[in-house]
């Protein structure tokens, strides 16, 4: 024992289990997004209503669907964030594990239907 | 012993008779937003995916999306995303240890609630 240190005893044993990783990256997407949003709002909001064929037209240009597909990716990642961090609020033992791996995977399986859906109209 | 009455005392927060702050209100209202968007969000990658599957899909989808209940859906989304937002913001601007005094966390709550409002309707005029 006298061969650990303080720190490498502490390490772990919050609890959060883990260092400020989570927080950060909510920062990171939560700036981002509040780039993305807007011109993502503005963009979608504009040609909702519209025909098939314009649709198509307006999603085979770069700039509105590479806003779509960045917004979809960052939009769920931020979301997984956040709701994993609602489920540990207020759901405790397996069925937290439980459910954090459902979010998981509907948050990626969301933005991956997303992003190959606005790849297929672009190209 | 000090407390002979262990286990049976009022506890606290009494949430019957419990006011509620303008900035716990607000703090709630920040989650609620953010994972009922969820909703939208899944509506809106729906749409993207039927737009690239087929015409006739995309009809489905579009029609659903601008009925009255999308409307309804998207409109909702719409503030929750700037109320969210915003109240993003202000996370942000605590996260430098400033603000956080009740005065002006309250003065950032009611911006953060009549912003999310105004730039709700901007973006409908936009729009």
């Amino acid at each position: 024992m006298a061969f650990l240190t303080d720190r490498k005893r502490a390490t772990g044993m919050g609890s959060a289990k883990s260092g400020t990783h989570h927080f950060w990256s909510m920062k990171v997407s939560s700036v981002a997004l509040l780039f993305l949003l807007p011109m993502f709002i503005f963009t979608f909001g504009g040609i909702l209503g519209s025909n098939y064929a314009e649709v198509m037209t307006y999603f085979g240009r770069p700039f509105p669907a590479i806003v779509a597909a960045l917004t979809i990716l960052v939009g769920f990642k931020h979301f997984n964030d956040g709701a994993q961090v609602l489920i540990e609020d207020y759901v405790h033992g397996l069925m937290q594990k439980v459910l954090i791996i459902l979010l998981t995977c509907l948050s990626y399986g969301a933005a991956a239907v997303g992003i190959f859906a606005i790849a297929k109209l672009a190209l | 012993m000090a407390d002979v009455n262990r286990g049976n005392r009022p506890l606290s927060p009494h949430l019957s008779i419990y006011r509620p702050q303008l900035t716990s209100m607000t703090s709630i209202l920040t989650r609620i937003t953010g994972n009922a968007m969820l909703l939208a969000a899944l509506l809106i990658v729906w749409w993207f995916l039927a737009a690239a599957t087929s015409e006739s899909y995309f009809a489905v989808a579009n029609g659903f999306l601008t009925s009255w209940f999308g409307d309804l859906v998207l409109f909702l989304s719409l503030w929750g995303m700037w109320y969210h937002t915003l109240a993003g913001v202000r996370h942000l601007i605590w996260d430098n240890a400033i603000g956080l005094e009740i005065n002006t966390a309250e003065k950032m709550g009611y911006a953060v609630i009549g912003g999310s409002i105004l730039l709700t309707l901007i973006t409908v005029i936009i729009i």
